[in-house]
C-alpha cells in the first residue's frame, strides 16, 4: 500500500489569518492526506524543525501580511542547510503576482492566491509528490 | 387582513391554485432556498411573519428601546454616519499624509492600522518583527512614532479609532500624551480603542497574554477612561474578524454579544457600573453580499444587545442598552479575480450597513485581494460612501425596511438563533471558557469549511470565481512597501533610546512591575512610562515578564 503524503501546513510570522490554513489543511486531510498544522506565530526555525521531526512530504506556508518574501527565503535556507530542500514547498495567501514570479523563482513549488479551488490545491501537492 | 389564522389559510390556497400548478411546469432554480446560516426561505413573506410580539415591543422608535429601529430618533436625517477609512502603512511620516488626504476629501474621521508588531508588542528591531515593520499599518515604537502620526491633526477636531488589542493601554496613553502636547485636555479626546481580546483569541491572532490578565488590563482602562476620558470608547466589541474567520451571520451576533458579555461581567467584578460604562461599549460588525440578511443582522443585534443590558444586568439607563457600532464591509468577499466587480460587492455591502443603521463605515477599497490598497482605490472606496449617502435618497427617514414581511422575520429569527447560542455558552460556563476549550473556534471552522465546499460544488456562485470566468489582464499597480522602511525605523528607535533619560524609563518600567505583580490599575503606570519614551516593546515585555504569554490551542 502506497504510504499516506504527509503534509505540514504552517503560520510563519506574526500574521493571524487562519481561516485559508485550516480550511486547506480540513481539504487534505479529506483527501487523504495526513496534516500536521502548527498553529500561528512560527519562526522560520519552528517551521523547519517541525518539518524535520514530523519527516512530512510537503510543506505549504500560508502568509496573508505581506512579510511572505523574507519569511520564503529564510524558510528556504534552512531547509538548504539541514539537507531537506528537496521536499516541496507551497504558499498561500496575499501574494502580488510579481512576488509570486520571484517566490517561484527562489525555489517555491507553487503560489495559491485567493480564490484558488480547493481540488487545485490537492492536485497540485499530489502532483509535486508523484515528479 | 391583519387576522393572521385567515391570511394563513389564504396563503395556503394561493400556494396551491398558483403556484404548484407553475412548479410542476417551470420549477424553481434550485431545489431549497437558504438562508447563509442554514434556515429555510419561504417563497413569500406576509404580515404573518411580522413579530408576534406586535410593533411597540418588538420595533418601537428610534432612540427608544429595544432601538431595533436605530439608535437616534433622527438618525440619518440628523448626521450621517462617519466615514472612516482604516488607512496605515510604512512609517508615522508616511501614515500622517495619507491621514491628512483623507480628511481633504471629506472624511470625517480617523482610523489607525498598525502593523503586527505594534499589534503585538514588539519593537521594530526586535528579532519577531523582521520582515514585518510597516506591512500591514503603521509601525509605533514610542511616542515620538504618535507625536509624527498625529502631527498636523487637532484631536480636539476628529475622532480615532485605533484597530489594537492587547497593546491597546500603551497606544492609548500615547495618544493621550500627544493630546497634551497639542494642548487637548485628555476628557476633550474622542474615538475608539478596539481593546476587544477575546476576540483575538478567536480569529484575529494578536493576543499577547493569557485571558486573564488580558481582562484585567481592559477593565483597567474601562475604569481610567470612565473617569479621565469620559467621551472615548474604551472598546470595540468586534464581529468583523468572528465574520472573517469563517462564521455566518447568525454566529456573528452570537460570539460578538458573548463577547460583550463577558466584558460586562469583568467590569462589574471590578466594581464598575454598566449604567456607566455600558455607554462607552461600542461594536464593530461586517457586512457581507446577502444584501436582507445583512440589514436584518444589523437590527437583531441591536435588540438583543438592548435586552440583555436591561434584562441580564438590570441597567436601567436606556443610552446604556443602545449598541453602537462600526462598519466595514467583507474583506474575505473580495476576490481577486476580476477585481474591479469588488466595487459592486463594497456597494451592495455598504448600502446594508446604511440600512441597518450603522454609526460609522469603513468601504474595502477593490484591490484589496491583490496586496495593499492604493491611493486610487481609497478614494473610490471613500466615494461609495458619499454616493449612499447623498445620492441615493436612503438617508431620507429612518429605517426605510423596517416592516418589511422578510426582513422583520430575518430579524426575529437571527435574534433567537443567537439566543440559543448565548444559552449554550453560558451552559459551558461563559465565553472564556468556550474560547480556551476551542468551542468557538470549531463552529466557526465547521461553517468556513462548509461555506469553501459549497463553493467548490458551485452550490454559492462567486462572480469570476467559480463562474462567469474572463482572461484576465495581469493586474495594475499595487502598493509596495520599501523594506528600507524597517531599517529606518530601526534606526530611528536606535536613536530615540540614546537620546532619552533612560535612568526616568527604569525607573518607570520597576514601577510598572510592582503594579502589575499587584493589584492597582495599571494605566497610570503605563502612561508615565510612555511620557518617558519607553518603548512599545519594553513596555509588553515588562508586562510579559509578570503575566506570561498565552499558547493557542490549536484547533483542526
Amino acid at each position: 500500500m502506497m504510504r499516506r503524503l504527509k503534509v505540514l501546513v504552517a503560520k510563519p510570522g506574526l500574521d493571524g489569518h487562519d481561516r485559508g490554513a485550516k480550511v486547506v489543511a480540513m481539504a487534505l486531510r479529506d483527501a487523504g492526506m495526513e496534516v500536521i498544522y502548527t498553529g500561528l506565530r512560527q519562526s522560520a526555525d519552528e517551521v523547519v524543525k517541525a518539518a524535520l521531526q514530523e519527516d512530512v512530504d510537503v510543506i505549504g506556508l500560508s502568509i496573508l501580511s505581506g512579510a511572505h518574501m523574507r519569511i520564503c527565503e529564510k524558510v528556504l535556507n534552512l531547509m538548504k542547510e539541514k539537507g531537506i530542500d528537496e521536499k516541496p514547498v507551497f504558499v498561500g495567501g496575499i501574494i502580488p503576482a510579481e512576488d509570486a514570479l520571484e517566490l517561484k523563482k527562489m525555489g517555491i513549488f507553487e503560489v495559491f492566491g485567493p480564490g484558488t479551488p480547493l481540488k487545485a490545491i490537492v492536485d497540485s501537492i499530489k502532483g509535486a509528490i508523484d515528479k | 387582513m391583519n387576522n393572521p389564522e385567515r391570511l394563513r389559510k389564504v396563503k395556503e390556497e394561493w400556494k396551491e391554485k398558483k403556484v404548484l400548478p407553475l412548479l410542476r411546469k417551470f420549477p424553481e432554480r434550485k431545489n431549497q432556498f437558504k438562508t447563509s446560516f442554514d434556515s429555510d426561505i419561504d417563497i413569500l413573506y406576509t404580515p404573518e411573519d411580522l413579530p408576534p410580539d406586535g410593533y411597540d415591543k418588538a420595533l418601537g422608535f428610534p432612540g427608544q428601546y429595544p432601538f431595533t429601529r436605530g439608535v437616534q430618533p433622527t438618525m440619518y436625517r440628523g448626521r450621517l454616519w462617519t466615514m472612516r477609512q482604516y488607512a496605515g502603512f510604512g512609517t508615522a511620516e508616511e501614515s500622517n499624509e495619507r491621514y491628512r488626504y483623507l480628511l481633504s476629501q471629506g472624511q470625517t474621521g480617523l482610523s489607525v492600522a498598525f502593523d503586527l508588531p505594534t499589534q503585538i508588542g514588539y519593537d521594530s528591531d526586535d528579532p519577531m518583527a523582521e520582515g514585518e515593520v510597516g506591512k500591514v499599518g503603521v509601525a509605533i515604537d514610542s511616542l515620538e512614532d504618535m507625536e509624527i502620526l498625529f502631527e498636523g491633526i487637532p484631536l480636539d477636531k476628529v475622532s480615532t479609532s485605533m484597530t489594537i488589542n492587547s497593546t491597546a493601554a500603551i497606544l492609548l496613553a500615547m495618544y493621550i500624551a500627544v493630546g497634551e502636547k497639542q494642548g487637548v485636555d485628555p476628557s476633550k479626546l474622542t474615538g475608539t480603542i478596539q481593546n476587544d481580546i477575546l476576540k483575538e483569541y478567536i480569529a484575529r491572532g494578536t493576543y499577547i497574554f493569557p485571558p486573564d490578565a488580558s481582562m484585567r488590563l481592559i477593565t483597567d482602562i474601562f475604569e481610567y477612561c470612565s473617569k479621565k476620558l469620559p467621551e472615548f470608547n474604551t472598546i470595540s466589541i468586534s464581529g468583523y474578524h468572528i465574520r472573517e474567520a469563517g462564521a455566518d451571520a447568525v454566529q456573528e451576533v452570537a460570539f460578538t454579544l458573548a463577547d460583550g458579555i463577558a466584558y460586562v461581567e469583568s467590569a462589574i467584578k471590578a466594581g464598575l457600573d454598566p449604567n456607566i460604562f455600558g455607554k462607552r461599549l461600542s461594536f464593530f460588525f461586517n457586512s457581507h453580499n446577502n444584501f436582507l440578511e445583512e440589514i436584518a443582522k444589523f437590527r437583531a443585534a441591536r435588540r438583543l444587545w438592548a435586552k440583555i443590558m436591561k434584562d441580564r444586568f438590570g441597567v436601567t439607563d436606556e443610552k446604556a442598552m443602545m449598541l453602537r457600532f462600526h462598519t466595514q464591509t467583507g474583506g474575505s468577499t473580495l476576490t481577486a479575480q476580476q477585481p474591479m466587480n469588488n466595487i459592486i460587492r463594497v456597494a451592495f455591502q455598504a448600502m446594508a450597513a446604511v440600512l441597518g443603521g450603522t454609526q460609522s463605515l469603513h468601504t474595502n477599497s477593490y484591490d484589496e485581494a491583490l496586496g495593499l490598497p492604493t491611493q486610487d482605490s481609497v478614494t473610490i472606496a471613500l466615494r461609495t460612501q458619499q454616493i449612499i449617502a447623498c445620492e441615493t435618497g436612503v438617508t431620507d427617514t429612518v429605517d426605510p425596511v423596517g416592516g418589511s414581511y422578510y426582513v422583520e422575520n430575518l430579524t426575529d429569527r437571527i435574534e433567537k438563533l443567537a439566543s440559543d447560542y448565548l444559552q449554550k455558552i453560558d451552559d459551558l460556563g461563559g465565553m472564556v471558557k468556550a474560547v480556551q476549550e476551542g468551542y468557538i473556534q470549531k463552529e466557526i471552522l465547521k461553517t468556513a469549511y462548509n461555506y469553501q465546499l459549497k463553493i467548490e460544488r458551485e452550490e454559492q456562485v462567486i462572480v469570476g470565481v467559480n463562474q462567469y470566468l474572463s482572461d484576465e489582464n495581469p493586474k495594475k499597480d499595487i502598493l509596495k512597501i520599501d523594506p528600507i522602511i524597517e531599517e529606518k525605523q530601526i534606526n530611528k528607535l536606535g536613536t530615540l533610546k540614546r537620546r532619552r533619560n533612560s535612568q526616568a524609563v527604569e525607573e518607570a518600567l520597576k514601577e510598572l512591575k510592582k503594579a502589575a505583580l499587584g493589584s492597582e490599575n495599571l494605566f497610570p503606570f503605563i502612561l508615565n512610562a510612555v511620557k518617558c519614551y519607553a518603548t512599545l516593546g519594553e513596555i509588553s515585555n515588562t508586562l510579559r515578564d509578570v503575566f506570561g504569554e498565552y499558547t493557542e490551542a490549536v484547533i483542526l
